[in-house]
């Protein structure tokens, strides 16, 4: 017994001897000091554009009277903003699920059948990154503007070219995050269990594949939606001015405050959305982990 | 009448031939096992029966229905993985009840069922947690519940303890053999653990390099066995090489030292052949009533546990024969490098079959 006390009593000095162990110790001022500067720095970094973007937002001074809301009220009572807004929301929306249903099953598929084409599917993904934006829509437009498509004579055929253009540049984000939450689930196990009790492939996506990547899914979204909600290029050339971004450089060249509120306002709805992804993110982490001998 | 028949089954992978001529006919309600070293082809058996592999040749059926085009979610087969598989967004009832949702089944019946394989697996009250709130033992245990649950035809298990501690290893192996005869159901269990396979089975297939070995009872393989892979990798075993004196009287010598068995064998006069002998035959000191003899030095003394285990090298360099003595507190022992003699009975050496090379199984075994 004495023998066993003594070794672990010298296992826990080991391990202190080599930092293992030394959780408890109190860090040293200078380490305190550095953490509470970097993290000053960076909050700093990005309270103040924000808050001298609110200054900047309450200056209107119409006929020399301060009027701090004036801004908040008129873009508030600006059909324009919503319109913008919910426009690039729901191509958003639209871009992210036929996005979806393209990029789950192919990276479910990769990862099931295909390892090999791994390599191939993630060059292919990443090809909105090597290709500039405006290269890619004026690409657009001369393919699909012309016979014999002539997509982008009407608005709908306008809007399905945006779409599809979002789509392809969500892949990257998209194809990243799905691809994540796959190499954390064991992909080939579950399939198979789900098929040995009788499920078919819909019933593997829906109930077993879906709910289990659903925050990589859920962060893929998000991103997708950041990405197409302030998108500029490619909404200029193809939404006809109804998309959010151009409508935020349009209010920049001819308004003084109220691109200040535009920019406050979608960065609150930002937050909002993070926060709501960083919420059920949280929920699923505790309960989709699996322990065992994996 | 056989229930699962597995015809003429090959498997390739490219060039590689992963199962060949594989034939097995298993009746309702047996227990059979794939016994084998990583690679020899049993999971990838076990896989064609759930219908996860296709095989290149053969056919396999259930209970008279040729299934080997049918897809695996068509099959009623239960499948028990390795990695447990249950499903980590769902509580242990809905993975349990999981097969029966699939199949439509009303909810008071799939309620009731889960019920009842929850008891039967000894979880009455873990219903409500997730995987990760059970431990591995647990996990299994609901894997065996939710393979269970939809009744199938055949239930399949692929290496279902090897996660496991021993402990929980071995108590869950009773209970799979416990619920597997109260349930008579079909049952293929593969394993690299032969202490698994002979305590479980009805049958164990022993198979090698995509081929089987031999198939019969636990008893059979281990007291019986074919093949020299099948004595190598099925309990410890002595290969020692021996010089035919006699074979029509079953007389031959190894290093220099005549022994009888008790039984003629093939082979003239001064060929050399190998012969099996389980460390459990030999005992120490003189022989009595015809028993065979062998004298040599102890070159080492290890304790098992219940047994020690005694080597003794039969002079300088030859080969060595190892014998198992129960671990008894009056149990006399020999200090190493003492001279001694140990007897074995006439019946107990096996001559192995001159075709197959002992080292290269020996070799396949090392690597397993």
């Amino acid at each position: 017994m004495t023998h066993g006390g003594r070794t672990g009593t010298g296992l826990r000095g080991l391990l202190r001897m080599r930092g293992g162990g030394d959780s408890s110790q109190p860090k040293s001022l200078l380490t305190r000091v550095v953490s509470w500067l970097i993290f000053i720095g960076i909050t700093l970094y990005f309270v103040v554009p924000l808050f001298a973007t609110f200054l900047h937002s309450i200056k209107p001074k119409p006929n020399g009277v301060p009027d701090p809301t004036l801004a908040y009220r008129t873009v508030l009572a600006s059909p324009n903003f919503f319109i913008g807004l919910g426009y690039s929301f729901t191509v958003g929306v639209i871009t992210i699920l036929i996005s979806l249903l393209i990029i789950v099953p192919t990276a479910y598929w990769v990862r099931l059948r295909a390892p090999r084409l791994r390599p191939v599917v993630e060059f292919v993904t990443l090809l909105p990154f090597v290709i500039p934006p405006v290269v890619y829509v004026f690409g657009l437009i001369r393919t699909y503007g012309g016979k014999p498509f002539q997509l982008l004579a009407t608005d709908t055929g306008s809007n399905v070219v945006l779409v599809c253009a979002y789509v392809i540049l969500s892949f990257p984000y998209m194809y990243r995050a799905v691809d994540t939450g796959l190499a954390a689930i064991d992909v080939r196990s579950l399939t198979e269990a789900s098929q040995s009790l009788g499920a078919g492939w819909t019933r593997i996506l829906l109930r077993v594949i879906f709910p289990n990547i659903r925050t990589a899914i859920l962060s893929g979204a998000f991103l997708t939606l950041a990405i197409v909600v302030g998108e500029f290029t490619i909404a200029t050339y193809l939404a006809r001015n109804q998309a959010f971004g151009p409508y935020l450089s349009l209010l920049g060249r001819t308004q003084p405050y109220t691109p200040a509120v535009v920019t406050l306002v979608s960065f609150g709805l930002t937050w909002i959305a993070m926060l709501l992804i960083a919420f059920i993110g949280r929920g699923s982490r505790t309960r989709v982990q699996v322990a065992g001998a994996r | 009448m056989s229930y699962l028949t597995l015809t003429g089954v090959q498997k390739r992978f490219g060039e590689f031939h992963a199962v060949q001529d594989f034939n097995l006919s298993a009746a309702k309600g047996e227990f059979v096992s794939f016994l084998g070293p990583s690679g020899c082809g049993k999971t990838t058996t076990l896989r064609m029966i759930a219908g996860f592999e296709q095989p290149t040749a053969g056919a396999i059926t259930i209970d008279g229905r040729d299934v080997t085009n049918v897809p695996p979610n068509r099959r009623n087969v239960g499948m028990v993985f390795q990695s447990y598989a249950l499903f980590p967004n769902m509580t242990v009832a809905d993975n349990i009840g999981f097969g029966l949702k699939v199949r439509k089944r009303p909810a008071d019946q799939i309620k009731t069922r889960v019920a009842e394989l929850l008891e039967t697996v000894n979880l009455p009250d873990k219903g409500a947690r997730y995987p990760y709130q059970l431990s591995g033992g647990q996990q299994q245990r609901v894997a065996l519940a939710r393979a269970l649950a939809f009744e199938p035809q055949v239930l399949l298990l692929d290496e279902p303890l090897s996660a496991l501690d021993a402990k929980i290893r071995v108590a869950l192996r009773h209970e799979i053999r416990s619920i597997q005869r109260q349930l008579g159901i079909t049952t293929v269990y593969v394993t690299h653990d032969q202490e698994e396979a002979l305590s479980l089975s009805d049958r164990v297939v022993v198979m090698s390099e995509g081929r089987m070995e031999q198939v019969g009872t636990p008893f059979e393989i281990y007291n019986f066995p074919t093949t020299a892979f099948v004595a190598s990798f099925v309990g410890t075993l002595n290969v020692l090489p021996g010089v035919v004196a006699d074979s029509g009287r079953g007389e031959l010598t190894i290093a220099g030292q005549p022994i009888r068995l008790g039984h003629s064998f093939e082979g003239n006069r001064g060929r050399e052949i190998k012969v099996a002998l389980r460390p459990e035959m030999v005992s120490l000191g003189a022989p009595s009533n015809g028993q065979n003899q062998l004298t040599g030095k102890v070159s080492d003394i290890s304790f098992l546990g219940s047994i020690v285990r005694i080597r003794v090298g039969l002079g300088d360099g030859g080969p060595v024969v190892v014998l198992d003595e129960f671990n008894e507190p009056t149990l006399n022992l020999p200090k190493l490098e003492d001279t001694v003699t140990v007897n074995f009975p006439q019946d107990g050496p096996l001559v192995l079959d001159p075709k197959e090379s002992v080292e290269s199984v020996e070799a396949l075994i090392a690597e397993a």
